[in-house]
């Protein structure tokens, strides 16, 4: 595909994502019904190209090469180790933190590369949200936790910040438990539901993608099962990258699913695909349990 | 069946091999016996300094020639009793059957003025009674420190005398010390507040006509200068020639009533009550008016100003210059180390070089306290201090009279505070690290830059831990007495640094301070023996102020913990 043509599609569809994010919730699933199931979402909205990465001398990720569907749920699976959480925080650059870290190739982002000069760092963490596996509210109350990103944006209006933080907590499905004690301490909530509150607020800002890394394995099953009800609906809304751990978990919530082994990517393709008819005989013995 | 269960739980809670279970347990048994003996010690000799205790009454032996200023009655408060030193013992008193001729009393006789000193040694074997007659009488002077008598008269201004056994001559007296204690204070007020503001202005006032009197040629403006400060100049000595004449006439009134006394020695003396700070009767007193008295005495030694180079009277300027001190000290010592901390721990690349600098920090804490006294005096007063004086008072550097090119609290908070930076830098880095990856990474992820993150979560969570260091470093800075000797602390400041005149915050006025207090009682008063429990009293005072300072900034502390209490996991 020749790159020029490539940069002004992406450009066109950028425009609609801002619009995008003016229209109701409402508009977009009839958006989404009329044009017919998810295919006019660009299938390439994140490109990985070529890319390594080394921690210091020793290197974690071997010519990865692979591309992400807007709106849709892309799994991460493969042993511990194998360079999946590395993977997902280039996505944010968060792994910029790191001494004497290194990478080879691109990250292209609706066609713009993360490490592009002019791109603040800052900027592209308000387009990336992250959720981390140990669920990490800040000291603050549920409201400040959820509206923190608006904050460091700055944002004051009231009327504004308070209908972010009930969009926000309404979409994690969090909003009916605590709207009562939204100025209580964050503390003060079960594990699940302090995980849902940092989904909450790693949407508060409207992202356009939302990372998230093993966000159900400190959680027992019934908040597992309601935080994986929650990435279904936001979907709908969001780009969603996960890291899991868990293979049930990764057939049962994503579109498509990539397995590393080692620092490199063996296959990647439909989930059904990947679950049922893998190509590879390392994925094979991955997803049927037989090592990892 | 009981017996059984009972033995078996013993042995648990003993495992055998725990050994170190009772060395750790003694290393703290031994720390803590250690506080509570200098506490204890503090404690016993400071307490003595207020507690009005009984005045006894000594009948010497005649069948020995000991004697006590001449005679044989002595009386005081006895202090102590102990065995002699047997090198000072004479034969006979070695040989003696008696154990008694071998012990020793040491007592507070009082009366320096007529004793020439005011504690006295006997010894035990040659005292013959001792009595504790109702009437004898101890009384607070404002010279030559206590004096213990028999009073005899009260010789009143018109001529009346009041007998000693008059039913009413303790009332009276009572009530003219009284009237003579309010115009003291009278006294006292003019002098401090409104003679003292006088004098200041007129202090200031003469260094500018010194200046403008030292030039060559003086300009129109200066000459309209010098024309209006001379004239204030007269309205001042106008003001204060009033005032000056009111305190003398009101201690001429002071000086109208007299009271004779007999001292123990049969020796009889008078003073005029302007004398008399105060006056009681030990052997008979309450055990509630002793108590009270008991208090009394406390406060007045907290909130007085001191008196005959500072052995008597209270310790009110010193507390508060400590105090004062110390607060400056922690305003300037956190925002400094605190920031240094930030700048080593969040931004600076970790290497050989920030390590170097970590070294340097904490080696700054070991040099010894003098140096950075020296420092202080070199580098604030010699250096910035002068340059303050050139650039802003240029007629104090022209008339030769410093403003902050000599010490001054300012200068000796800053001393300090230098001193105890590294304790500061050195607690607010744990703190830092000890905030978890995950919360700085989610404040991130969120879009925050990495000084949003340090402002909204990072310094939040550390705040018990700088505090932490805080203490510590109040700790060390409010005990320190070296540096401040180079710095601005003297043994009597004519003012404190914070009061009604303009601008209230004098930062360039020098100070004092409980330490310097201590040292300067234990050794540079004349009569060492009687500063000795003040001494104590001091340091009684000192430690209070240091716990209460830390007991402040703990409770703050423990404030904010609460608000981060579930931060911890
Ligand atoms: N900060 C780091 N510095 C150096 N090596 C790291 C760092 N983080 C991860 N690694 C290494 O990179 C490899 C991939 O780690 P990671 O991406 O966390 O694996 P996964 O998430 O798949 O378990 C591992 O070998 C790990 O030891
Ligand atoms: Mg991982």
């Amino acid at each position: 595909m020749n790159p020029e043509q490539n940069h002004s599609t992406n450009t066109g569809n950028r425009q609609a994502a801002t619009s995008r994010q003016e229209v109701s919730q409402q508009q977009i699933q009839v958006e989404a019904k009329d044009l017919g199931e998810r295919a006019s979402y660009d299938p390439h909205y994140i490109r990985i190209r070529n890319y390594d990465f080394f921690y210091g001398a020793t290197q974690v990720l071997f010519d990865i090469n692979m591309d992400l569907p807007e709106r849709q749920v892309t799994a991460l699976i493969g042993p511990s180790g194998c360079g999946k959480s590395t993977l997902l925080r280039n996505l944010n650059r968060m792994n910029d933190l790191i001494d004497g870290i290194r990478h080879n190739g691109d990250v292209l982002i609706d066609g713009e590369s993360i490490y592009h000069p002019q791109l603040e760092v800052i900027s592209l963490r308000k387009r990336v949200g992250m959720v981390f596996q140990k669920s990490n509210p800040f000291p603050k109350s549920i409201y400040e936790n959820v509206i923190y990103s608006l904050r460091v944006a700055g944002g004051r209006r009231k009327s504004q910040l308070d209908e972010a933080v009930e969009r926000s907590l309404k979409r994690a499905a969090l909003w009916d438990e605590v709207k009562d004690r939204l100025h209580e301490s964050a503390f003060s909530l079960s594990g699940g539901q302090m995980q849902r509150l940092c989904i909450a607020r790693a949407i508060a800002n409207d992202p356009e993608i939302i990372l998230m890394d093993e966000p159900c394995s400190a959680l027992d099953p019934i908040a597992t099962g309601k935080i994986e009800d929650l990435i279904h609906e936001l979907k709908e809304n969001y780009t969603i990258v996960i890291v899991t751990h868990n293979m049930q978990q990764a057939a049962r919530v994503s579109d498509r699913t990539a397995f590393f082994y080692l620092g490199k990517l063996i296959e990647y393709g439909e989930t059904q695909q990947i679950f049922m008819n893998p190509k590879n005989n390392q994925t094979e013995a991955y997803v049927s349990g037989r090592f990892g | 069946m009981k017996d059984k269960t009972e033995t078996e739980q013993t042995a648990k809670a003993t495992p055998k091999g725990e050994v170190f279970v009772w060395i750790t347990g003694m290393g703290l048994a031994i720390g803590l016996l250690m506080i509570f003996a200098l506490l204890w010690v503090v404690l016993k000799n400071g307490i003595v300094v207020f507690w009005p205790s009984s005045v006894a009454q000594i009948e010497l032996r005649e069948d020995r020639d000991s004697t006590f200023r001449g005679g044989t009655t002595a009386a005081g408060v006895i202090l102590e009793e102990y065995d002699r030193d047997v090198r000072d013992l004479t034969e006979e008193q070695l040989e003696s059957p008696d154990q008694r001729d071998r012990r020793q009393i040491r007592f507070f006789s009082g009366n320096r003025d007529a004793y020439g000193q005011a504690f006295a040694y006997l010894m035990l074997g040659d005292i013959a009674e001792k009595t504790y007659p109702p009437e004898i009488v101890r009384a607070e002077r404002m010279e030559w420190g206590d004096a213990i008598f028999f009073p005899l008269r009260l010789e009143l201004a018109d001529g009346t005398q009041i007998d000693a056994e008059d039913p009413d001559f303790r009332k009276r007296l009572r009530e003219l010390v009284d009237e003579v204690r309010d115009r003291r204070q009278v006294i006292n007020r003019i002098e401090r507040r409104e003679i003292g503001r006088i004098n200041l202005e007129m202090r200031s006032i003469e260094q500018d006509l010194r200046y403008l009197g030292g030039m060559e040629e003086r300009t129109e403006a200066q000459e309209r200068e010098w024309e209006r400060l001379t004239h204030r100049l007269e309205e001042l000595r106008g003001d204060f020639a009033p005032l000056e004449a009111r305190a003398q006439e009101l201690r001429a009134t002071n000086r109208e009533n007299r009271l004779h006394f007999r001292l123990v020695t049969g020796e009889e003396r008078s003073h005029h009550l302007g004398e008399i700070v105060n006056f009681y009767y030990p052997n008979d007193m309450s055990l509630v008016a002793k108590v009270g008295l008991f208090f009394f005495h406390i406060w007045e030694f907290l909130s007085g100003y001191p008196r005959e180079a500072n052995t008597e009277g209270g310790i009110f300027p010193a507390i508060f210059g400590t105090f004062v001190m110390t607060l400056l000290m922690s305003v300037a010592v956190t925002p400094f180390g605190v920031l240094a901390a930030i700048y080593l721990r969040e931004y600076a690349r970790q290497g050989p070089m920030v390590r170097a600098v970590r070294i340097a920090i904490n080696n700054l804490a070991g040099v010894p306290s003098i140096v950075f006294g020296v420092f202080g005096l070199g580098f604030f007063i010699l250096f910035v201090g002068n340059w303050v004086d050139v650039l802003f008072y240029p007629r104090s550097v022209e008339t030769n009279t410093p403003m902050f090119g000599t010490g001054g609290i300012l200068w000796a908070s800053l001393t300090l505070a230098l001193m105890t930076v590294p304790v500061v830098i050195v607690a607010t880095e744990e703190a830092l690290a000890a905030v978890s990856r995950g919360v700085r990474e989610g404040s991130l992820a969120c879009g925050a830059s990495k000084w949003q993150t340090i402002q909204n979560l990072v310094l939040p969570a550390s705040l018990p831990g700088i505090l932490t260091g805080l203490i510590l470093a109040m700790a060390r800075g409010a005990g320190e007495v070296a540096p401040l000797m180079l710095v601005g602390v003297v043994a009597l400041a004519p003012n404190l640094p914070l009061d009604t005149v303009f601008p209230f915050f004098h930062l360039e006025r020098k100070f004092m301070h409980l330490g310097f207090h201590i040292y300067d009682l234990g050794f540079q008063s004349p009569d060492s023996e009687a500063a000795q429990p003040m001494v104590f009293a001091t340091t009684l005072v000192l430690i209070l102020l240091v716990i209460l300072l830390n007991l402040g900034a703990i409770l703050i502390r423990n404030h904010i913990r609460k608000k981060y209490a579930a931060s911890a996991f």
